[in-house]
């Protein structure tokens, strides 16, 4: 879908903000959360947990919606995503928005 | 006859104090996951425990309180569930988890009864037990984790293998036809049918809370990968690899004749809701036609 | 229509009919079976008479998912069984195995036929007796009652369950098919009068619990589904707690009290028939139908002044081998008429450590031995 501008009702629209919690030492490295984030939040960080799995770090802080899609794809229990806050919609996520999935 | 034992070693209370103390609690679904078991058996890029986290949020979903729900599994990686989710459960025998799993749900309506359990153990050794609980419309949850090969005893063929996969009782491919399990649960008789992929976690999520507010049998199967028993000698890469190939390969097609839905080694998998639709349970008709004829003794 | 909830009054019906009578009267409420002959009429009683008591006879697609299926029920609270006969019962053994290394209560009743295999489907054999103890893999411990008559099969049914609560175990009713398929009269005792034992379920909050933690007895107590106890049930070697822990130890300490929860209160369960053992210098040693034939050779023996002596067994698992090992102080030969090439022969020849001679009388299956091939046997030792 595409945007051509700013929806006139964009004012009760918000984007939800979610904050994520990684429980490191879980980890076996599968990269479920990595590549499935829709919004690429996550890469996978170069220190070792106990195991001795490279365990994901948020990259992009401020771009995760809290989703919960790395919450219920991780096999381990070892990511989850709080819902911190809802920040409005500007013209810039509208473009961005285009730009990622537009045609 | 005399008997000279060995001194036992007695009981440890706090055998498991420090997996509870130190792991136990850090994640929100913690409280659905028993106490001191965590981290589970499966190996790095393994479906199963996508499934157990869907079942958990498809609970949820369904606002089912876990004292009010019991769950049964069979053997093999994915009879290993029950082990590790905080409510009744019961890790029962070789394919005989739905049989089990029906003398719990007929004394006991007031559970929700879930059956989760491999291919192997229910569609090879307890094929029979499936059938007939599906034909009788017993009340149980039947979530199958399909993985196409039998992963805790090395990666050897199922009833589910694809026709020239390699396992290590194929080591020329596999020649025989495999079952395609949606459309043998809807033969069968069972009132809900669907197939997800561990890559469909939210779809797998619904599925999992709708078929938990379904009555009768229901079934779901859920493709998920095994990086080592079965991607390693079909060279389907790592766990992320089977995913991203589920992600690629995957047909939503709701409501998709179970007839068409046959997977093969490579190709396309159709995935949806096939089946929903509603059939007087086991229950139902045997307190309906049969115990309604006699009054309630005191 | 009517109720007939649990029968009171004098019967005259046949074993297996009696043996269904007697589950009800016990609490029984979940059956699950699969046709056999001649175990058939229990589960045809069954199915006419648990609903009229509000419960629920289930015919499955085989002996293995009824046996798992009454593990089910029982673990949801109900008092469950399942009758067979031979080839059902080396179908039930992987799940009797669960059983024994769950602890479930419930009861399963075996017809005994004449085999192996097909065999002998209408006729009388007695060889389950060392499969009853020894069938499923792995060490346990078990009980098993051999009912001589129709009204022993509605008695022993009842006490079989009550073994089985207390103990936890699957507890084995071994009648065979003349036993069975008798007709004689049976007295059903009113309610009140018939003592009932219930599993010991659990007092702590859920948080203290350890489900598999026994007492003195050895018998842990039991929380079912939805008590809210979150019990973890496995056949993998367990701990206390319930959880897997696949260790040598831990399994030591499992299996030494499955079996010694059996071996150390034997003798609260051993129960025997004893007829003229405290002069006798011959002493058959007889169960099931056999018995009947045995005891009617000792009545003749007996009149004609002869010291011989009859121990019945009721409970033929555990063994009563400390009463053998007793008797083999003081008589010459041990008789053991038995339906098969031998079988419970061997416990009592071990039990006499050589003390008295032990005899054979054994009988391949579909005819049961005469009294007077027994006096006959019983002669050669008498003085």
């Amino acid at each position: 879908m595409k945007f051509w501008r700013l929806p006139l009702d964009a004012k009760d629209h918000s984007i939800p903000q979610g904050e994520l919690v990684i429980i490191k030492d879980r980890c076996k490295g599968c990269n479920f959360c990595i590549e499935f984030c829709p919004n690429q939040v996550l890469k996978e960080s170069s220190e070792f947990n106990k195991k001795g799995y490279h365990p994901p770090q948020v990259t992009k802080q401020g771009e995760c919606v809290n989703c919960n899609l790395c919450e219920i794809i991780c096999p381990e229990f070892a990511i989850y995503s709080e819902l911190k806050t809802y920040k409005e919609l500007t013209s810039e996520d509208i473009l961005n928005y285009s730009k990622k999935f537009g045609a | 006859m005399k008997i000279r034992h060995r001194t036992l070693v007695p009981f440890d209370p706090q055998s498991t104090t420090r997996l509870r103390e130190e792991q136990h609690g850090l994640h929100p679904d913690d409280v659905y996951l028993k106490p001191g078991r965590i981290p589970h058996i499966w190996c790095p890029g393994c479906g199963l425990g996508v499934v157990l986290n869907t079942y958990i949020n498809g609970l949820k979903m369904a606002g089912l309180p876990v004292d009010r729900t019991a769950v049964v599994s069979g053997i093999g990686c994915t009879g290993r569930v029950a082990g590790y989710l905080n409510m009744d459960t019961y890790h029962t025998t070789h394919g005989r988890a739905i049989p089990f799993a029906t003398g719990l749900a007929l004394v006991r309506p007031d559970l929700t009864v879930t059956v989760f359990s491999g291919d192997g153990d229910l569609f090879a050794i307890g094929g029979n037990h499936f059938i007939h609980a599906a034909r009788r419309n017993i009340n149980l949850k039947i979530l199958c984790v399909n993985n196409f090969n039998y992963g805790m005893t090395g990666g050897q063929a199922a009833p589910t293998t694809p026709v020239a996969a390699r396992t290590t009782t194929t080591p020329y491919g596999n020649f025989e036809h495999s079952f395609n399990l949606p459309f043998l649960a809807y033969a069968s008789g069972a009132v809900y049918v669907a197939r997800w992929t561990t890559f469909h976690a939210r779809h797998l999520v619904t599925a999992i809370a709708e078929s938990l507010t379904r009555k009768g049998f229901t079934f779901i199967e859920v493709i998920a990968p095994c990086p080592i028993g079965y991607g390693r000698p079909n060279k389907l890469g790592s766990g992320l690899d089977e995913m991203k190939f589920y992600r690629e390969n995957s047909l939503v097609q709701n409501d998709a004749d179970p007839r068409e839905a046959d997977i093969g080694l490579k190709g396309k998998i159709i995935v949806g809701k096939f089946i929903d639709q509603s059939r007087p349970t086991f229950d139902q008709v045997y307190e309906e036609n049969i115990l309604k004829k006699f009054t309630r003794s005191a | 229509m009517s109720t007939p909830g649990i029968l009171t009054g004098e019967f005259f019906i046949n074993g297996d009919e009696a043996s269904a009578e007697g589950a009800i009267a016990a609490g029984c409420r979940f059956f699950a079976g699969y046709p056999i002959t001649p175990a058939t009429e229990i589960a045809e009683r069954m199915a006419k008479r648990l609903p009229q008591v509000q419960g629920l006879c289930l015919q499955m697609e085989d002996e293995i998912a009824s046996m798992a299926a009454i593990l089910g029920a029982s673990w949801g609270g109900a008092k469950a069984m399942t009758a067979t006969s031979g080839p059902g019962f080396s179908l039930m053994m992987e799940n009797i195995g669960l059983g024994m290394m769950t602890e479930t209560p419930c009861v399963v009743v075996n017809i005994m036929r004449a085999g192996p295999s097909t065999g002998l489907p209408t006729l009388v054999g007695q060889a389950d007796v060392m499969q009853a103890r020894w069938g499923s893999h792995g060490d346990y411990g078990v009980i098993a009652l051999a009912p001589s008559s129709p009204q022993e099969m509605f008695d022993l049914t009842i006490t079989a369950f009550n073994l089985s609560e207390t103990y936890r175990l699957p507890v084995f009713v071994l009648g065979d098919e003349v036993v069975g398929h008798m007709s004689e009269k049976v007295i059903i005792p009113p309610p009140d009068r018939i003592p009932l034992v219930t599993r010991k379920r659990p007092q702590p909050s859920p948080e203290c619990y350890l489900p598999f933690q026994a007492g003195d007895d050895l018998v842990p107590t039991m929380a079912c589904a939805g008590d809210g106890y979150h019990v973890h049930v496995t056949g993998l070697t367990h701990d206390e707690q319930g959880y897997p822990v696949i260790t040598a130890p831990v399994h030591e300490r499992l299996i030494r009290r499955l079996v010694d929860k059996i071996r150390l209160n034997a003798a609260a369960i051993i129960r025997t028939e004893d007829v003229g053992l405290e002069e006798a210098q011959v002493v058959v040693v007889a169960y099931g139908c056999t018995a009947r034939a045995a005891r009617e050779a000792v009545d003749h023996l007996r009149a004609r002044g002869q010291k011989v002596g009859l121990l019945r067994l009721i409970t033929i698992w555990p063994f009563p081998e400390e009463r053998i090992r007793r008797l083999a102080e003081q008589v010459r030969a041990f008789i053991v008429p038995e339906i098969n090439y031998g079988q419970m022969v061997y416990e009592v020849e071990r039990s006499a450590q050589g003390r008295a001679e032990t005899v054979l009388l054994p009988l391949m299956g579909g005819a049961i031995h005469t009294p007077q091939e027994i006096v006959e046997a019983a002669e050669e030792y008498l003085s």
